[in-house]
């Protein structure tokens, strides 16, 4: 606790020193006309009272700007560094427009449970309500996308706010909070004021401790079930509860099956796992979900592209559920036994009742599945597939980077031909499912882990959303792979024309700029592969390059996305890839 | 608690009491939740609670949909300390009328008779109207409007519903404390 000395600061102030003592040290935002206080005091640090975090120097604390051409890709790229480091990200944008562009992002931050602190400027106080030049009530249109937002209005409220914005966003089931400030506040005069304790009588920090009847419970149903699956979600990332999720499966023997959010929560390469279940997951998993007599869901919430037909979903399987949010725990399902609790501490406590189990007929079971049903064989053809693309890209990279996709077909694949063996190094947005998310969202990992290969795997259709950004890619010369799967169409939706349209194509098709010229516009290399045998020496030259590179595959325009489980159907009901003459995919061989 | 959702499905409609912050945009906060999940509100009232800087909001939602899953995300909310649905319990509720009518020499006191049989209360009678306020339950103050529909209701206006469990317990019983969590700089805390 300090009240400091008794010297004013800024409003503008109090917000670079609640980011110093809040640990930020990475923003990413625009300036605009609200928030050019923010600005003014970017470089000078904070207003540096003391005590300040140990081994930090007040007014050289190290808080880096990233300045990038569109707020959207501010909120994605604080987004993508919130999920790399555990760290709260931070972005910045100005009232009105730069408000409205970070919706989308936080949003997504929203869906997928990422702890975001958007700051926006807000036009002057006096101007609030009356249509000012650049008014957006940014409050009101984020109240249903944040965990918590709010408005503040007085200079005095900005260290609590600051500090209540961190908590509330970091903590618990973690999620997006704004906090908008009018310029004349920020640039009002006040005392800072700083306390250790966060004061929310309306926030409970519950679920740190699990009901230990609960755990028993579950307990005792994993040592009678016979076939039993995990089902683990993006909670084993978020909790970082990989070590804890590892013993449960190894001691229980019990297979692990990660949904889109949940991979890279558990070795891709293990023997148990057995990749992604749902709409476009493995025919195996889908199939074992349904026979499994006992299902354990850690940190999900058996999101509708995971279960598919809720009616039918595991419809013989007991259900033990794990989660942070108690409004989670029997929303779609309900559980036999809930343990309302943070994911690392709960399994910590089940695994201290879990015996050893042995499921040979199980294991038998499912392994016939996967000989059965190759969901992702690749079929032999001299076309550059997309598939064989991303497989590729896995075995010349060996899965050493981390993975950054948008959404639609090559997503999936990537989720499916990627084998990611280390925690948390894939990047996707699941829930909201925005597309050109790859570009930004490859920036912000790529600030978060510098030492890591970043590879951005991106839709032809979604690279176009957000591409003015390799203008900032150029500026601060990340390496960043973009691997554009590049096969002339919003793939997905075509083939979602052609499956439950009648095949009537409309306004799919697309054409693309020459991406390779559009990169060397930009100041970066650009690189084209057309034939089968030009795609690994491409993606060989394209992880020798020093800098950012984009790739522009140019892959079969009409390959469908399978396994597939039709919107409203159950799991049960999951098309396998369609019969062929098959190449094994890059997992098998990597056991081998 | 999962339990008694059978039990509360049952009933409708839904009586909602919550306790929350008293500061601008919780109302809106609360109402955005439920118009997303496609309820309509049948009546809503606010005030001050016995906590200073709290207020007690009770609603009223007619609905055959399980309100559990709202209450729980309307609970998540920072500006929501408590809420609970006490549609099962037993409680007391009430609300409160204020009707203007037309009246004549000749009906007012036909009219009186008929406020009189309610307990409602006189608060203004001028030569050709006159405003009644009358406090009970929905069924009521609804049997107070049919009978005065003989003679011309010209306005009225409902409280909507007020509500209190039962007892000695209070319905927000834990009253929560003035919780308090350590946060030092640069330290995360997941």
């Amino acid at each position: 606790m300090d009240n400091g000395d008794k010297k004013q600061y800024t409003g503008a102030q109090m917000v670079m020193e609640s980011f110093i003592r809040e640990g930020v040290d990475t923003i990413f935002g625009m300036p605009g006309g609200a928030n050019l206080p923010l600005y003014d005091v970017l470089e000078r640090g904070g207003v540096g009272i003391n005590p300040v975090p140990e081994g930090v120097e007040p007014k050289s604390y190290p808080i880096k700007h990233y300045l990038v051409k569109h707020e959207q890709a501010a909120a994605h790229a604080a987004d993508a560094y919130a999920r790399i480091t555990g760290k709260a990200g931070v972005c910045y944008g100005t009232s009105g427009p730069g408000a409205t562009n970070l919706v989308t992002g936080i949003a997504n931050a929203f869906m997928d449970s990422v702890p975001l602190v958007c700051v926006t400027g807000q036009v002057i106080r006096a101007l609030i309500g009356r249509d000012g030049f650049q008014e957006a009530d940014i409050q009101g249109i984020t109240i249903p996308i944040t965990k918590h937002n709010e408005l503040v209005l007085d200079v005095d409220d900005i260290p609590r706010a600051m500090q209540q914005a961190f908590h509330i966003a970091t903590t618990g089931r973690p999620g997006p909070v704004l906090v908008d400030i009018p310029r004349d506040t920020l640039q009002q005069k006040g005392e800072f004021y700083w306390s250790d304790k966060v004061q929310l009588r309306g926030y409970r920090q519950n679920g740190l401790v699990p009901d230990p009847n609960e755990i028993q419970k579950a307990a005792d149903l994993i040592a009678q079930a016979e076939r039993p699956v995990i089902l683990a979600g993006h909670g084993v990332i978020i909790s970082r509860a990989y070590d804890e999720l590892l013993k449960l499966a190894e001691t229980a023997n019990i297979p692990v099956i990660t949904t889109l959010l949940g991979i890279s929560g558990f070795p891709g390469t293990h023997p148990l796992y057995l990749g992604m279940p749902g709409m476009h997951g493995m025919y195996w998993n889908n199939r074992a979900i349904n026979d499994a007599d006992l299902l354990i869901g850690l940190g999900v919430r058996f999101d509708d592209r995971v279960t598919g037909r809720l009616d039918d979903f595991a419809p013989k399987a007991k259900i033990v559920h794990i989660d942070i949010d108690p409004a989670e725990i029997g929303k779609n399902v309900r559980p036999a036994a809930a343990i309302h609790c943070d994911l690392k501490t709960g399994l910590t406590e089940l695994n201290k009742h879990v015996k050893p189990g042995e499921r040979t007929a199980w294991f038998e079971w499912i392994d016939e599945m996967r000989r059965d049903h190759p969901s992702i064989a690749i079929r032999e053809t001299d076309e550059v597939l997309p598939q064989f693309v991303i497989d590729s890209i896995y075995r010349e990279t060996k899965g050493d980077c981390i993975v950054c996709t948008g959404v639609g077909q090559h997503q999936m694949w990537a989720a499916q031909y990627f084998w990611y063996d280390k925690p948390n190094s894939f990047v996707t947005s699941g829930g909201l499912g925005t597309m050109g998310f790859e570009v930004p969202a490859a920036m912000g990992a790529q600030v978060a882990a510098p030492d890591d290969t970043v590879w951005s795997i991106c839709g032809d259709g979604g690279f176009m959303m957000t591409l003015q950004e390799l203008a900032t890619i150029a500026e601060y010369d990340w390496p960043i792979k973009f691997a554009i799967i590049n096969n002339g169409t919003l793939g997905m939706v075509r083939q979602w024309q052609e499956l439950f349209y009648e095949n009537n194509v409309v306004s799919t098709p697309l054409k693309s700029p020459d991406f390779v010229k559009l990169a060397e516009a930009f100041g970066i290399k650009g690189l084209r592969a057309e034939r089968k045998e030009e795609v690994a020496p491409v993606i060989h030259a394209a992880m020798e390059h020093d800098g950012p590179v984009v790739v522009d595959f140019r892959v079969t325009y009409d390959e469908n996305l399978y396994p597939m489980v039709p919107p409203g159907a159950s799991l049960d009901e999951t098309i396998d890839q369609p019969a062929m003459e098959t190449a094994p995919a890059g997992k098998q061989e990597v056991k081998a | 608690m999962t339990n008694s959702t059978d039990d509360i499905r049952k009933i409708r409609p839904h009586t909602i009491i919550a306790l929350v912050e008293d500061r601008p945009g919780v109302l809106n906060r609360v109402a955005s939740k439920w118009r997303q999940r496609g309820f309509n509100i049948e009546s809503l009232a606010v005030g001050h609670s016995e906590k200073p800087g709290l207020s007690r909001m009770t609603f009223v939602v007619d609905s055959d949909a399980n309100a559990e899953q709202v209450v729980r995300q309307l609970d998540k909310l920072v500006d929501v300390v408590d809420i609970r649905d006490i549609s099962h319990e037993d409680m007391v509720a009430r609300e409160m009328a204020i009707i203007k009518l037309k009246s004549t020499k000749e009906t007012r006191s036909q009219i009186i008779d008929i406020a009189d049989l309610f307990k409602a209360n006189l608060l203004d009678v001028s030569p050709d109207s006159l405003i009644l306020e009358a406090t009970g339950d929905e069924g009521k103050i609804d049997s107070l409007v049919t009978l005065l529909r003989d003679y011309e209701i010209t306005e009225l206006v409902r409280t909507g519903r007020v509500a209190m469990i039962r007892g000695g317990g209070v319905s927000h019983p834990e009253l929560p404390k003035e919780e308090q969590y350590d946060r030092y700089p640069g330290v995360h805390t997941w």
